[in-house]
């Protein structure tokens, strides 16, 4: 059982504040994700949680209690290190077992607990190791195992991936998320990497410098971003973003000019939109295609061919790179003219300041 | 490598040469030390060995009592220095001020300030105290020499010990003690060997403070070897033979340990 | 920034709640503190003493002396001359030991057969104690009819030299050298050992043959080191004393006196506190303006 919730919490390292009022919530048995781009300050918010950084301002609650003068042992947290942070002079086991004995576990008990975790993260073979004599994979194995052994009331991993390479990555991601079924506990969990959020997390906080952008289902952060920045941090390939002017605003949407002329309703709420205001139309690549009878007209920059997708890149509309993702294997050639359509259900509207109007069609998947 | 078989073979003539070269002092000190006086004064490398030499030695100076102090001294120094060091260093390493930064550069100073320069205050304390040709004088004398080398030396070490480690100590419920117990000792143990072992060194050979401020009582090898130079130094055999027993035991302890010191020899210049 | 460097900067978790992070910076306190009266105490005495007649054999002269000991040291040929020989002593070493040290460092970086040993017996020097080194240079290398020096040039057909009243600095600069060349390669065969191996491949695939390899990728990536080489090595340099004491007890003449045998001189051999503690007070205003110089350039120099 573990709830947090987060009000108001600041850090300032001497004038500069780098958090700038947080307020969360965090479930029992929640997968939370903190991502956001570099510098933004989602180690320093994990390591307030952790207790590893002082809170310089708000108020830190586990289970409905303050803790912000606890010490970091006694929040019942656990942590991953990006760098693993293992202790170089003690085996696999010892390195597990060390919380337990400091905590004067006895030693068969420490045994079997290291053993358990041993078991669940297949690192049997190895707890006679030192750190330096296991692969990357493995030390980051280790550190898991280091904190499942003190069963802790909540994980905390800060970019635990960004050391593996690439297959191991995504290996490691489905472990961490059946690890979280398994276990049944709160986790937090720190990535800049957008894929990893999207795919592990049940609630997302999207941060940007010190601030929380958006708080959601990854779905919900997919299909309804509340702002431009999230819109361009979720989905891969990035949203393609296009300056546009208002021409009409109704109940079915509003009309949109783009600059080459061409008009595309979008199916959002119309809310205090006039005609001849600014605004920013944003088409994910898989909302658009091509199209002879399309009204945006470009030239083919590049064509990535991923097998089952074909990503092209397209100068339109004052932009050069608009991304339009086709399925399977196109035939479209770079340096080929090409005209595209995009599906006005499925573009997002964003007004002068970044924010998005509601769109009219909800996803099913998303509450 | 695609190194010819010339270069190798000019590399590696070169590197022996080099080494005996330097090496040969010693060696022929050592050799000296077994001929009798009549041989030493020539260049024979082949002669009848003989012992007769230390057994003069021994006979004139009491060896194992400078032995003796030169031990006492020479550990005492080091770890009244490591003791002061170490939190110091620690403090230093993972608690930082702003003020961190002058401190060290100011302890370092303070080394550059030659020993002459308070020689005769430094004399004139130890008489009114007492301290004079006392061993607890010169184990204090020595700490503070070092202190400043000791520290800097220890700082590069715990420098180099990943801050996450320790949070992840943290975070196992370690408490400061236990952090140092448990991780800070044993991951630094290298360090603090090899700074311990230069301390030692250091202290071994030091000269100045020894002859100035020692007289019998508490003098060390450095008195002992010095009172072999006057003009009957000229007695080239026993002179060697004194040589040799002044630096045997830390030439051999050094070169046992040489691994462990040049390890840490390297006071944060590499890497 | 290296997590070795000397620039100490904000470690995260600098403020953590649990561990009172004030408390543990004050732990530098002792040390600050000892060294504090090991450097005030004998300096303002050296400096009061620096301003009086005060002669140990005489007691009867005493009183304020004002400027009359620095007057008689400037006044002093020996003074200049000890200032010049410290100094000469000092840059000559530094030299020797690094332009060799790195020479050597480079050699001994090669594999060859027995290296290991080799490295031990070259530094060895590092662990004789000055006076012993001093004396076996004396008597058994550089005596001009007993030492192996002078059976060596007579075998050759050659006078021997009288070193120590032929060249009595450079000898003196000779032993010291000895001594302090192993260390330089220590720490010099250190670094070049953490030199990146791809990086000189990637310039000898930019067509750098040996000597280029040398001059623009060993000797830039050793210069952290040499830095460390010449901060250490003038701390003590600055103060030899065991090597003169021994060897040529400062002449003849004045030759080979440096400052520091100069103080020893007046202090214990003429018993003028005075004029030795003036003399002192040089020696720390020399230290300290070498200090300035070299711990403001190195401790730049190691914080990149
Ligand atoms: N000890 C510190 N002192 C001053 N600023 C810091 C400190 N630690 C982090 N910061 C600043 O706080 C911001 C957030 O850092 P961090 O939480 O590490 O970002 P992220 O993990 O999102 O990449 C950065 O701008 C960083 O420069
Ligand atoms: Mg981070």
């Amino acid at each position: 059982m573990a709830t947090l919730s987060l009000r108001n919490v600041r850090k300032a390292y001497g004038p500069v504040e780098v958090i700038k009022g947080i307020d969360l919530d965090i479930d029992d048995r929640e997968f939370v994700v903190f991502v956001g781009p570099s510098g933004c300050g989602k180690s320093t918010l994990l390591r307030m949680i952790a207790g590893l950084e002082q809170i310089t301002g708000g108020d830190l609650n586990i289970d409905g209690k303050r803790v912000n003068e606890v010490g970091p042992a006694d929040r019942g947290l656990a942590m991953v290190f990006q760098s693993y942070a293992l202790y170089p002079h003690m085996t696999v086991s010892e390195n597990m077992g060390f919380a337990l004995r400091l905590a004067k576990v006895p030693k068969a008990e420490r045994d079997t607990k290291v053993k358990e975790a041993a078991r669940i993260l297949q690192l049997g073979p190895y707890l006679d190791r030192k750190p330096k004599d296991l692969s990357g994979g493995q030390r980051q194995r280790v550190a898991i195992g280091r904190a499942i052994v003190r069963a802790p009331k909540v994980f905390l991993f800060d970019e635990p991936l960004s050391n593996l390479d690439a297959a191991l990555r995504g290996q490691t991601r489905i472990e961490i998320a059946r690890l979280h079924e398994e276990l049944a506990t709160t986790m937090i969990y720190v990535t800049h990497d957008q894929v990893e959020a999207m795919t592990m997390a049940d609630k997302i906080v999207v941060l940007q410098a010190g601030r929380v952008e958006q708080v959601g289902s990854p779905l919900e952060l997919y299909h309804n971003p509340a702002n431009i920045f999230v819109a361009g941090f979720i989905g891969s390939p990035r949203m393609n973003v296009i300056d546009a002017t208002v021409v009409s605003a109704g109940g079915g949407g509003v009309e949109v000019r783009l600059p080459s002329g061409a008009q595309i309703v979008v199916e959002v709420a119309a809310g205090a939109m006039q005609p001849g205001m600014p605004v920013r139309l944003g088409i994910r690549p898989e909302a658009m295609r091509i199209d002879p009878s399309g009204p945006i007209a470009g030239e083919v920059r590049l064509v990535e061919r991923l097998g089952g997708l074909t990503l092209l890149h397209l100068g339109a509309e004052g932009r050069d790179d608009l991304i339009v993702q086709v399925e399977g294997t196109s035939a479209v050639e770079a340096h080929q003219a090409v005209r595209v359509s995009a599906d006005g259900a499925a573009c997002h509207l964003f007004d002068a300041d970044g924010l998005a109007l509601p769109r009219l069609a909800r996803h099913q998947l998303v509450a | 490598m695609t190194d010819s078989l010339a270069k190798r073979i000019l590399v590696a003539v070169l590197g022996w040469a080099v080494a005996l070269l330097l090496f040969f002092p010693i060696f022929w000190m050592v050799l000296t030390s077994f001929k009798s006086e009549t041989d030493a004064i020539t260049a024979r490398l082949f002669f009848q060995p003989t012992l007769a030499s230390y057994g003069e030695v021994f006979a004139r100076a009491d060896y194992l009592a400078f032995a003796f102090n030169s031990i006492a001294i020479s550990l005492g120094g080091t770890v009244l220095a490591l003791a002061l060091a170490i939190p110091a260093a620690y403090s230093m390493a993972f608690h930082p001020t702003p003020r961190t930064r002058g401190t060290l550069l100011w302890m370092l100073s303070t080394k550059m300030l030659p020993p002459v320069g308070v020689l005769v205050p430094i004399y004139l304390l130890f008489r009114t105290t007492g301290l004079l040709d006392t061993r607890s004088g010169l184990i204090g004398i020595y700490a503070l020499m070092n202190l400043p080398i000791v520290v800097w030396m220890l700082f590069t070490f715990y420098k180099e010990v990943p801050h996450e480690i320790l949070e992840a100590g943290r975070m196992d419920g370690a408490t400061t003690w236990g952090e140092v117990y448990h991780l800070l000792m044993p991951l630094t143990l290298p360090g603090v060997a090899s700074t311990g072992l230069l301390s030692l060194i250091l202290c071994w050979n030091e000269a100045f403070w020894s002859l100035n401020l020692t007289s019998s009582h508490a003098a060390p090898l450095t008195a002992f070897i010095a009172s072999f130079s006057s003009p009957e130094g000229l007695f080239f055999a026993k002179l060697s033979a004194a040589s040799t027993m002044a630096v045997a035991p830390i030439l051999i302890f050094g070169w046992f340990s040489q691994k462990q010191l040049v390890q840490g020899l390297t006071f944060g210049a590499v890497k | 920034m290296s997590a070795t460097s000397i620039e100490a900067g904000t470690a995260p978790g600098d403020a953590a709640p649990a561990a009172s992070a004030p408390a543990r910076s004050f732990l530098v306190m002792p040390s600050v503190l000892v060294l504090l009266v090991w450097m005030i105490v004998p300096l303002v005495m050296t400096l009061w003493f620096s301003f009086r007649n005060y002669n140990l054999l005489d007691p009867t002269t005493q009183g304020f002396a004002g400027i009359n000991n620095y007057a008689y040291l400037v006044t002093d040929p020996d003074f200049w001359a000890s200032l010049r020989n410290t100094l000469v002593l000092l840059a000559s070493v530094l030299v020797i030991t690094v332009g060799l040290g790195t020479l050597l460092a480079v050699l001994f970086n090669q594999p060859f057969p027995g290296r290991n040993v080799a490295r031990v017996l070259a530094i060895s020097p590092f662990f004789v104690m000055p006076t012993v080194a001093a004396l076996v240079w004396k008597n058994l290398m550089m005596h001009p009819i007993y030492g192996v020096l002078g059976v060596v040039a007579r075998a050759f057909g050659m006078q021997p030299v009288d070193w120590f009243s032929q060249f009595p600095l450079a000898s003196v600069i000779g032993i010291v050298s000895w001594e302090w060349l192993p260390f330089a390669l220590l720490i010099l065969l250190t670094a070049v050992q953490s030199l990146d191996n791809e990086q000189r491949e990637a310039a000898r695939m930019d067509g750098a043959g040996m000597i280029a390899q040398f001059f623009f990728i060993t000797l830039p990536h050793l210069s952290r080191a040499i830095s460390v080489v010449i901060m250490i090595e003038t701390i003590f340099l600055l103060s030899v004393f065991a090597e003169i004491f021994v060897t040529t007890s400062g002449g003849p003449g004045n030759a080979t006196t440096n400052l520091a045998f100069l103080i020893y001189a007046r202090a214990l051999l003429q018993f003028d506190v005075g004029g030795a503690s003036a003399g002192g007070v040089v020696a720390i205003l020399l230290a300290n303006i070498v200090a300035f110089f070299l711990v403001r350039t190195v401790a730049r120099r190691l914080e990149t």
